[in-house]
């Protein structure tokens, strides 16, 4: 089976006071997926997803949701996209059931049982008719979530979701938005700096920066190629010798060399080295994170 | 749109700022009331008698002589004609026209407030009808609706003219009604002069005729609410522009000021009377007050107020339509 696309960019670009900003992007976000936004201050992500959303016009390129094109037919196209840009800012001298009741006025017939509906979705049912200024920075979330979600979109669109949260409040986020995606079917775009949560709820992953994709993968894959053997041998020049002319080695690190994690050849490796009466104490895979392929594809670049 | 007006006048009034301008008008009512009921005792005991008909019966003598005298201008023979019969009007019908009821009030409260008391107030709800929503990062929100931008601005737009209407109502109202338990609520027949118009030196006397107070009043509402509606239109472009409701506050604030400050210095500067602020006292074309530069008619201060105003809700409109949201 295969799963319609219901977000397409296609070559976007944002040029400000003739500095190019977003350089050409492109990707597309599939139906009940949940996709990772990745990439350090300043990359671009925030003006994405402004693009995404309409707020930032592009300078040229293509947007389309579900199969409008949110230039040409912004209401139509907006109609299936829920959001949360930056923080969920609300009325804070109206109370949460208000808020949405603005949002939904804007949106045509969204009956009261969609809105209840939401409520209970989020969890707000007991402060809901409390002013908005009394709430914690998660119950914002929540009602922010909350007004995403009134007009059943197709793509939901959350920039940092889990940003002030605690790390219960993380986890649930999380949770629900695994749920959104799974049993809601919808495309949930997640932007981050924060690696781990990208790798835990995440099925695709793009990497930006300084305004270029860097790459777009699964999470699977992405950590697969990332992942490394640490080898501590003695003498270690015999063993880098040995290893080198049977693999990469990617860096030396004290006692320790570190080469590609392939399961297969390892036994030979290790036969090879202790052939060459190389003394190896110890053999070590290293569990791969996001971080490090993160750190390793921006290079731990300055922002422009 | 009627749900998305609904939705603007809802935050409007959730705000409170409706109700903050009722009571700043509520209390200066009440305020000058006092300071006029004082200025009324004053005189009645300078003059040693509160007996008006003596006072009027000496005026209409006086006038009468006047115009029996041959030296006198054809221009203010009529003058003096109308003042006449306005005074003798007065006597028939037994109104005292220095004791000043609550439709006087009403009238001269509305002709000192248009220029600067009504345009701040206006200001009091037109400044973060946009702004707030920009600083508060809620625009985010309001423009990711399946709603045009050109549609959010104009019910806000739309809200902003309800607002104004009510504030209008509001000064009407209270200033009728705190002022009535004082001076009284007769008056609204009381005949007044208007249709003076002043070239140069000359007072044109063409024109002049009586009205009854009630006309008078509405007249001079109707063209106090055109100003509010300007300096409205005008806060709301300001508004659109820039993010800090403090700083749309403090432009319009010095524009007002500095229209009431020009108006008492322009009159060799011709071309100040295409500036919006010293427009602002359209009531004075009522009363027959000297405009502040010669050449400037009712017609012409509408005017320069109407294409101020267009200008500004078109760069409101195209520059919100346009821009990018951060």
């Amino acid at each position: 089976m295969t799963k319609q696309a219901t977000l397409i960019v296609e070559n976007l670009r944002k040029t400000i006071r003739r500095k190019e900003i977003i350089k050409g992007i492109s990707f597309e976000l599939k139906e009940g997926e949940v996709f990772g936004f990745l990439g350090p201050n300043g990359a671009g992500k925030t003006t994405t997803i402004r693009m995404l959303v309409g707020l930032i016009k592009p300078t040229s390129g293509r947007i389309s949701i579900c199969g409008y094109d949110l230039e040409r037919q912004f209401t139509k196209a907006i109609r299936h996209i829920g959001c949360i840009v930056e923080n969920p800012e609300l009325y804070p001298y109206l109370s949460g059931w208000e808020n949405l009741e603005h949002f939904a006025r804007m949106v045509p017939d969204i009956p009261k049982a969609r809105m209840n509906e939401v409520v209970e979705l989020v969890g707000l049912q007991n402060r809901i008719h409390d002013r908005v200024s009394t709430y914690s920075l998660g119950m914002r979330q929540r009602l922010g979530i909350a007004q995403a979600l009134l007009g059943k979109p197709k793509v939901l669109i959350l920039d940092e979701p889990t940003n002030g949260l605690d790390p219960v409040g993380i986890r649930e986020m999380r949770e629900f938005i695994r749920f959104l995606a799974e049993t809601e079917g919808l495309s949930v775009l997640v932007s981050s700096h924060l690696l781990s949560e990208i790798q835990l709820m995440c099925d695709r992953v793009a990497i930006m920066a300084k305004g270029t994709m860097l790459r777009v993968d699964t999470v699977e894959h992405l950590l697969k190629e990332q992942a490394r053997v640490v080898w501590k041998a003695e003498p270690l020049e015999a063993a880098k010798a040995i290893l080198a002319a049977e693999t990469s080695i990617f860096r030396t690190d004290g006692d320790t060399l570190i080469t590609p994690y392939e399961p297969k050849k390892l036994s030979v490796w290790n036969k090879k080295l202790v052939e060459a009466g190389v003394a190896v104490h110890e053999i070590q895979p290293k569990l791969p994170t996001l971080e490090d392929l993160f750190i390793e594809l921006t290079g731990g670049e300055t922002i422009e | 749109m009627n749900n998305l007006v609904y939705n603007e006048m809802l935050k409007i009034v959730r705000k409170k700022r409706l109700f903050v301008i009722a009571a700043i008008v509520a209390v200066l009512v009440a305020l000058f009331t006092y300071a006029q009921f004082k200025q009324v005792k004053e005189l009645q005991e300078r003059l040693g008698t509160s007996d008006w008909r003596t006072q009027l019966q000496q005026q209409i003598i006086d006038a009468q002589n006047r115009l029996n005298s041959s030296s006198i201008s054809e221009e203010w023979r009529k003058y003096l004609q109308i003042r006449l019969q306005q005074q003798q009007y007065y006597l028939e019908h037994d109104i005292n026209p220095s004791a000043p009821g609550a439709p006087t009030f009403m009238r001269m409260f509305i002709e000192n407030a248009i220029d600067l008391f009504l345009p701040l107030l206006v200001m009091v709800v037109a400044a973060d009808l946009v702004s707030s929503e920009a600083s508060g990062g809620t625009i985010k929100l309001l423009l990711t609706r399946p709603v045009k931008r050109g549609t959010i601005l104009l019910s806000k737009y739309i809200a902003l003219l309800l607002a104004i209407s009510f504030i209008l109502l509001t000064v009407a109202l209270l200033s009728y009604l705190i002022s009535g338990i004082v001076f009284g609520y007769h008056g609204w027949r009381l005949p007044l002069l208007t249709g003076f118009t002043i070239n140069g030196e000359d007072l044109n006397t063409e024109g002049v005729h009586l009205l009854p107070q009630w006309k008078y009043v509405l007249i001079e509402l109707g063209l106090a609410w055109y100003v509010a509606i300007v300096a409205g239109t005008l806060t709301f472009m300001l508004s659109v522009l820039m993010r800090s409701t403090a700083a749309v506050m403090g432009i319009m604030l010095a524009a007002l000021i500095s229209g009431a400050i020009l108006s008492n210095m322009v009159s060799s500067w011709e071309s100040a009377k295409y500036l919006f602020m010293v427009n602002l006292r359209l009531t004075d074309y009522i009363s027959g007050t000297a405009p502040p530069i010669d050449g400037m008619t009712l017609g012409f201060s509408m005017t320069v107020l109407a294409v101020w105003g267009l200008l500004a809700l078109a760069i409101a409109f195209i520059v919100f339509t346009k821009r990018d949201v951060y």
